[in-house]
């Protein structure tokens, strides 16, 4: 198994109630898995906790067999930065570097920089001729499209999808969409996908259900 | 609805202390800076005003003799024509190491006495032996214990260094019991006089504008102290719109939501000048504390310089002014204005919905960035065409103006380029991130890094003229000061006996003698040496002419100092007018620290123009090693006190004393300076901080910790303050030459070789990237405790 979410809880600071006490899934290599719920359910928490952003309270992670509990603020950096990549619903490309640099970015910082793959991917994104643009200068669909060469171009164990299509119109949003399994099944990673639109997660191997602090 | 608005508005500040702090801060540093200077000139001003109106005489039209002595005959043959005038002799008394200006007046028809501080003093007090000697408590401080002068009468208005007498206690004291400095004309003349032309064509009438007074030889001082102010202020102000910047960007959802719950436009706006204006009063307020402080803290040495550079009195205690607390506080609001300006128009222009992005704005930065770039060329090219066309000291200050506002402006584009230029040849991904992370931030940042500029080019140009001037004057003292002893006899009866004594024991004794007259419409020392090695091998000359010493024995020249070359235009080959003695200059030498002009011609032409002068002071020429025995034997045998003799390098000690006295001011301002531009660059970089995370939280979501973050933000602010410090280098120095060639040749007459102090520069290059990186400390210190929730919250849907 790639990732296992073991019994996991998590609560924030003050805040009086737990996000979820007793959350476990596990996701195949290559698989694809949609998590759907409502507003403030605590999808994006969970997905956090799968990428190594946040920390949880108990319960155990692994990626690879590999007990996040045992990672330190480097050790999670390093695994964010070779294993596992993320898309979000905001793009949040780094808007001072290039459509180019930004697209080699993760893969360089994780010293996994492949040019032809990732030539293999500007040119199946679409994105060559915007490559010397800053992303200020580009659509939301052409940014999304960054975002996703960006995380792919590390070819990652795990890529990590918070609303992806949120920020974009119906079609292109489908068109992203479609691009991302796409690329993700050629390269054969694993995808876990937080979405609100169960037309979306009905095109992903396997949904998930995430409501008050349970998964169905 | 408006009190409503200005709680939720001030609500601000009370969650942001830190930030209010900085504001009040930066702003009460502008004005403390400015304040101190306006307060030490303001100061030096009221003193020489109060000196002016206290020599009543100041104020006449005056009769002087070119040769700086009138005789009596020549006062008498005036007052029988009907002349009403009333006779002064001024001289300089010695007094063991003290110096005491002497002026002796006729008691009865003398305009004004000055006030003393027990009322009005009796004139027969004053005129009766053993007379009285009106002076400060200053001067009676400064004067030895056991000098033998007449009872002091304090006159607190009275210049430090200064005594009012009788003229005949005067003409005792100072030993020229026959002969007058000046005449002055008082008002009431009868009819039908006949003219000055007749009865005394020797004489010139002078009028009271002509006279060089305190006020006009230390303008350029004061000059100098106020463009130093300027620029703090400048700097200071860098802070504050660092401030009020990120206070205008902090509160600009709250502002739209006001906007959106109906506060109009025009109130949102008159509500936010409002509290500009109350914390610019308060600000200014302790500004104008801070700045008294400052003076009162600078003013001893301020006022030690105008004595030692220009003679120019000025006491060394601070008066609070009306007009010092109003211009203070006028500063604090125009700095608030000008630094809440782009705020407010922003504010104004705000539409209600839209908001402004990062990149967006850094475009339209980069456009204004180029605009700017071109009004900086444009102000150097202005700042060189002033220097040419404008006159003296304002054509000067014009060019340095030029230089530095422009070098300013232009350089955000030109670290712009050199941070293009690095992005090009990075490879690595975290430096490529830097550096288009740099320039993404450098809009932002460059009015801080424009401020850091100044104040380093400011350091590296007065520090290259404060060295360089020092190498040059301890050169000079060098040379100037051969003599291993100098004496200061009683009077001329031991003088003699002492001359005599010496001349088997020492190697040479070299009489220091010299007149009193006038040279280009000022008091001066006409001195004349010893035609010896001495003088010929050692004397610190700039320009001269050939056979320069022998011809000065024979009388056939002189030599005279650079600020009177200077000044009157008079070099090597021009004839000068040295009172009745019209006569070729052969050489000009360099004569730092002296306020005056002055002459030397040679001892034997000079004794045959002025036979009667003292012969109290003299130069020992011994082996060094002998040097202490001697003047232990000679005090023994003379009997003459610890001051009578001092050793050379006493009197080099005493020079140098002076000599870093002079520049300490300059040291502080320079120090405070660069301190405030740190400042201001840690403002900065706090206003851009909340625009930081959205660039930082990605990145770090790719894999990097938030410990090399923080270490980046370091490097970046290291970076940036390296870079300028490395521009500012060849501005400081070009700084420095016009401070040198320009500046210092008007303000103070004489031009100093430039040298160049690499070290110096090294030190400073440190600093500031010392400076940088304590400004990024707050920052980054910030970063590295970052929870990472707050950086999960920039991804989060609800942004």
């Amino acid at each position: 198994m790639l990732l296992e979410i073991s019994n996991v809880a998590k609560t924030y600071p003050k805040a009086k109630q737990p996000v979820f006490s007793d959350i476990s899934l596990t996701l195949a290599k290559g698989e694809t898995l949609a998590l759907t719920g409502e507003s403030g359910s605590g999808k994006s928490t969970l997905l956090h906790l799968a990428g190594a952003l946040d920390q949880f309270d108990s319960g155990e992670i692994t990626l690879a067999g590999e007990p996040y509990s045992q990672l330190d603020d480097k050790g999670r950096a390093a695994l964010r930065r070779t294993r596992v990549a993320m898309v979000f619903q905001q793009f949040n490309l780094i808007p001072s570097m290039t459509v180019a640099q930004n697209l080699a970015f993760h893969a360089r910082l994780g010293d996994r920089f492949d040019a032809a793959w990732l030539g293999e991917l500007t040119n199946r994104l679409g994105l060559e001729p915007q490559v010397d643009k800053f992303p200020e200068h580009l659509s939301g669909g052409q940014q999304q499209r960054v975002a996703i060469g960006r995380a792919l171009a590390s070819r990652p164990d795990l890529l990590l999808a918070d609303e992806p299509t949120g920020n974009l119109d119906e079609a292109t949003g489908d068109a992203v969409l479609a691009l991302m399994l796409d690329l993700v099944r050629a390269s054969g990673t694993a995808l876990f996908m937080v979405t609100h639109s169960p037309r979306i997660a009905a095109q992903m191997d396997r949904q998930l259900h995430l409501s008050a602090g349970r998964l169905q | 609805m408006n009190r409503t608005a200005f709680l939720a508005l001030w609500s601000h500040w009370r969650r942001q202390p830190l930030q209010l702090l900085v504001l009040v801060l930066g702003l009460s540093l502008a004005t403390g800076l400015w304040s101190a200077v306006q307060a030490i000139n303001g100061q030096a001003r009221a003193s020489y005003a109060s000196a002016a109106a206290q020599l009543a005489g100041n104020q006449l039209d005056r009769l002087t003799s070119p040769s700086g002595r009138i005789p009596l005959e020549t006062y008498a043959e005036l007052r029988r024509a009907g002349w009403q005038l009333s006779p002064v002799l001024t001289g300089r008394l010695r007094l063991g190491d003290a110096r005491l200006r002497l002026i002796g007046v006729d008691v009865l028809s003398y305009p004004v006495i000055p006030s003393t501080g027990g009322g009005e003093i009796a004139p027969d007090e004053i005129l009766t032996p053993p007379g009285r000697l009106l002076a400060s408590a200053e001067t009676r401080d400064d004067l030895p214990e056991d000098a033998d002068l007449p009872p002091l009468v304090l006159a607190p208005n009275l210049p430090p260094g200064t005594a009012f007498t009788d003229i005949a206690t005067a003409a005792r004291l100072l030993n020229r019991p026959s002969e007058l400095s000046y005449l002055l004309i008082l008002p009431d003349q009868p009819m039908g006089l006949p003219s000055l032309q007749e009865i005394a064509p020797d004489l010139t009438r002078q009028p009271p504008s002509n006279q060089a007074d305190a006020a006009q030889l230390t303008d350029s001082f004061h000059l100098n102290l106020t463009a130093f102010g300027l620029l703090s202020f400048a700097v200071g102000l860098f802070i504050v719109n660092g401030t009020v910047g990120l206070a205008f960007e902090q509160r600009r959802p709250l502002m739209r939501t006001l906007r959106a719950l109906g506060l109009p436009r025009r109130n949102l706006t008159a509500l936010v000048m409002g509290e500009l204006l109350a914390l610019a009063l308060v600000a200014g307020t302790l500004g104008l504390v801070l700045g008294y402080l400052i003076a009162a803290a600078l003013l001893p040495d301020v006022a030690a310089t105008l004595r030692g550079l220009y003679g120019a009195p000025v006491a060394g205690g601070l008066t609070l002014r009306p007009l010092w607390v109003a211009s203070g506080l006028g500063m604090a609001l125009l700095g608030t204005a000008i630094a809440g300006a782009q705020g407010v128009w922003r504010l104004t222009h705000m539409p209600l919905l839209a908001s402004a992005g990062l990149v967006g704005w850094a475009d339209a930065a980069q456009k204004s960035a180029r605009i700017m770039a071109l009004c900086g060329v444009a102000l150097i090219v202005a700042g060189v065409l002033a220097a040419f066309l404008l006159p003296g000291l304002i054509g000067g200050f014009a060019l340095l103006a030029g230089l530095l506002m422009g070098a300013a402006l232009t350089l955000p584009i030109l670290l712009h380029t050199a941070l293009a230029l690095l992005s090009r040849t990075s490879r690595a991904p975290a430096s490529v991130w830097i550096w288009a992370d740099l320039r993404a931030q450098l809009p932002g940042l460059s009015l801080a890094l424009m401020a850091l500029l100044l104040a380093l080019a400011t350091n590296i140009g007065v520090g290259t003229m404060v060295s360089s001037f020092r190498l040059t004057f301890t050169g000079w003292l060098d040379q100037r000061l051969m003599s291993e002893l100098y004496l200061t006899a009683r009077d001329d009866a031991q003088g003699a006996a002492i001359a005599e004594w010496l001349a088997p024991r020492a190697d040479a004794v070299l009489p220091i003698r010299a007149a009193e007259i006038t040279l280009a419409g000022q008091p001066a020392q006409l001195y004349g040496v010893a035609d010896h090695a001495t003088y010929r091998d050692h004397w610190p000359l700039v320009a001269q002419t050939p056979d320069l010493w022998d011809r000065l024995a024979r009388g056939e020249t002189v030599i005279i100092n650079e600020q009177l070359a200077r000044s009157a235009d008079i070099w090597p080959g021009d004839t000068i007018d040295l009172g009745n003695w019209q006569i070729e200059v052969g050489g000009v030498y360099s004569d730092y620290g002296n306020p005056a002009p002055e002459a030397i011609a040679g001892l034997a032409p000079l004794l045959n123009r002025y036979p009667d002068i003292e012969n109290r002071r003299f130069g020992i020429r011994i082996a060094p090693d002998k040097a202490d025995a001697l003047a232990q034997e000679l005090r023994a045998t003379f009997d003459l006190p610890d001051g009578a003799i001092t050793d050379q390098a006493a009197v080099k000690s005493l020079s140098l004393d002076i000599f870093e006295k002079t520049f300490v001011v300059t040291a502080a301002l320079n120090v405070l300076t660069l301190g405030v531009a740190s400042f201001a660059i840690l403002t900065s970089l706090l206003t851009l901080w909340n625009k930081r995370l959205p660039h930082l939280a990605p990145v770090w979501a790719l894999g990097m910790t938030r410990a090399r973050l923080a270490r980046l933000e370091v490097l970046r602010s290291v970076a940036l303050a390296g870079l300028t410090a490395l521009l500012a280098l060849p501005l400081g120095l070009i700084l420095a030459w016009v401070l040198l060639a320009v500046i210092n040749v008007q303000a103070f007459g004489w031009r100093l070789p430039m040298h160049l102090f690499p070290l110096d520069w090294l030190w400073l290059f440190l600093l500031a990237l010392l400076a940088g990186a304590a400004a990024a400390a707050i920052p980054a210190r910030r970063l590295h405790r970052l929870p990472p929730a707050a950086l999960l919250r920039i991804f989060a849907d609800e942004r």
